[in-house]
């Protein structure tokens, strides 16, 4: 490198930043983009481009390049795939070496690769498909608090998914009539209630108030039915003092768990807070408002498979996934292949669930895949199925608008739970026979037999905006 | 449903975790949960505790978990030698998942009296 000259002005990132025959490490971070060029520039030029500017490189050649050695430090688009489907984007391979990180933080590995080189003018969209991250690097990171098998056992619940409601009207209760809702969920079979993620600190109801009533309705509840239950306590807050304060005391209310909103929160205070609760004993529920502006849009921004993989490790016991079945967009493959993400520990490629690399995750723990969103009684039996057990089934209204109230709203919602989860185990198709499976349920359960009644009607049959790329 | 005189009153009740919320199961029905324990390869458990003390995270083991255990009569005599040595307290099925370090099934098989 000594002897290399310096020569100012501009050079075509292909270059350096294009290395086809380059073998990625076991170490490399590695990255696929889906890009979208400006017409006229090839492929290899702006694959490289994106691996510059997401890295070491610059638009003009500086002089203090060459007191490093920038061939150890700079990313490497390395391969270009077509897009099925789609003549005017490509899939670009970028590898980036471990040095280019810090330690544990997701702060900075989406500073990089996410940062400036989504406003560059040679490209017209690009999206950040999936990430590659080496088990080096995961082994740096917290992750969850506790992780589902941890979770299961300090909570008691074993063979089935969880049940949870999200507290509605979302806006405007005082916090005495908001923990008599979460009581009446809690009683009346529900293992959780939590907080919409609109819910903060606002006038018509400030944290203190709430914390200390929905620790009498979790106690309460409790007592009378003698299983654990809890809240998720949004910590979400203004700054990250005011969020530590808010998570003392969660705990000190003798909630299990709280939540926080991860991606308008931020991922510093998240990773702050995931490493409380760890130290705490707490279990985190982790929301996702604001992803759809991110991962929604099928040619540019992050999907969502990249944003659950950062969350699992900055730290999250549960994380919001879509329903598939309910009123929130999620197609059933993708979906599946982001779950995987979260819950399993080694996950091999497959382009069919939009999983681009292999990803070992190490003895990191899992997060509870959380359906939320527009799900009733007669979504169970497919919850069930999509979902799996170590998922938190999360409902609203569907637990709320029971005509008899919330208890037994949460009693229809535990009833058509166990009446899935028996039949599954006694090996009968459970999605084609739900019909049969839960009518025979509400024989026994007057509850279930309104709730049936009352949402028999309600479907969200919309068509996908981000589907998986097929020819 | 409007009608309020058509609001039903919801009880609260004393639940046992999974299954707390289905009728008793039939002997055939938990002849067929221990089929799915044995099936995904689990090994069998019986803890029994009485109902005082059914909070606790921690019942009484009865014997040892059942290793190996294939022969769902085994597993079911078992449930009921332990249910006429303890006949007053709640009796559970477990289903230890050695992989994911958890507990493939949990249910109350027969309920003590309180």
């Amino acid at each position: 490198m000594a002897s290399k000259a310096y020569d100012a002005g501009v050079k075509e990132y292909r270059d350096m930043y294009w290395t086809p025959d380059y073998v990625p490490l076991d170490t490399d971070l590695l990255a696929c983009f889906k890009v979208t060029g400006q017409p006229g520039v090839p492929r290899e030029e702006v694959a490289a481009a994106v691996a510059a500017e997401s890295s070491t490189g610059t638009w003009s050649t500086v002089w203090s390049e060459l007191l490093t050695d920038l061939e150890y430090y700079k990313g490497r688009a390395y391969r270009i795939e077509d897009v099925p489907g789609d003549s005017e984007s490509f899939y670009a391979f970028v590898a980036y070496p471990l040095d280019l990180f810090e330690e544990g933080s997701i702060v900075n590995v989406l500073t990089s690769l996410v940062g400036n080189v989504f406003g560059f003018k040679a490209l017209k969209h690009l999206r950040l498909e999936d990430i590659r991250f080496p088990i080096a690097y995961i082994k740096t990171c917290g992750g969850p608090p506790a992780g589902i098998a941890v979770e299961r056992d300090r909570l008691a619940k074993y063979g089935r998914p969880m049940l949870g409601a999200t507290i509605k009207p979302k806006l405007g209760l005082s916090a005495k009539n908001y923990g008599r809702a979460v009581y009446e969920c809690l009683r009346g079979g529900l293992d959780m209630t939590k907080d919409d993620e609109n819910v903060n600190s606002q006038p018509f109801m400030r944290w203190r108030d709430r914390f200390e009533f929905v620790g009498e309705a979790i106690q309460k509840a409790e007592q009378e039915t003698g299983e654990r239950k809890g809240h998720y306590l949004n910590v979400t807050a203004p700054t990250p003092e005011e969020m530590y304060e808010r998570a003392e005391f969660a705990k000190e209310v003798g909630s299990p768990i709280l939540m926080h909103d991860f991606l308008t929160g931020g991922f510093t205070a998240n990773t702050g807070l995931a490493n409380w609760c760890r130290k705490n004993g707490m279990l985190l529920h982790i929301h996702r408002a604001m992803h759809a502006v991110i991962d929604r849009h099928p040619k540019h921004g992050i999907h969502f498979r990249v944003l659950a993989k950062c969350l699992r490790l900055s730290g999250g016991d549960h994380l919001h996934t879509g329903t598939v079945v309910g009123k929130l967009e999620g197609d059933r493959a993708s979906t599946l292949g982001f779950v995987d993400q979260l819950r399993e520990s080694f996950i091999p490629e497959d382009r069919s669930r939009g999983v681009f690399f292999d990803q070992d995750w190490g003895s990191l723990p899992g997060v509870m895949a959380v359906a939320s969103g527009g799900i009733h009684v007669w979504h169970m039996p497919a919850l069930v199925t999509i979902f799996g057990d170590d998922s938190m089934l999360q409902f609203g209204g569907g637990t709320q608008g029971h005509p008899w109230g919330n208890a037994a709203g949460a009693a229809a919602n535990r009833v058509a739970l166990e009446a899935s989860i028996k039949a599954r185990n006694q090996g009968r198709e459970i999605e084609k026979e739900a019909r049969d499976i839960l009518m025979e349920a509400a024989k026994s359960s007057p509850e279930l037999a309104i709730a049936l009644e009352t949402w028999k009607e309600i479907k969200f049959e919309f068509e996908t905006v981000d589907k998986l790329d097929v020819g | 449903m409007s009608a309020s005189h058509e609001v039903g009153d919801f009880q609260t009740a004393q639940t046992l975790e999974t299954f707390g919320f289905l009728p008793k199961l039939t002997q055939q029905e938990v002849f067929e949960q221990i089929s799915y324990l044995i099936a995904n390869g689990w090994t069998p458990s019986i803890e029994h505790e009485h109902p005082s003390k059914a909070y606790n995270h921690y019942w009484t083991m009865w014997k040892l978990p059942f290793f190996g255990e294939q022969d769902l009569n085994a597993v079911v005599a078992e449930l009921d030698a332990c249910h006429r040595a303890y006949p007053d307290h709640h009796v559970r099925l477990i289903g230890y998942d050695n992989y994911a370090q958890s507990q493939g099934v949990c249910f109350v098989v027969h309920e003590g009296r309180v």
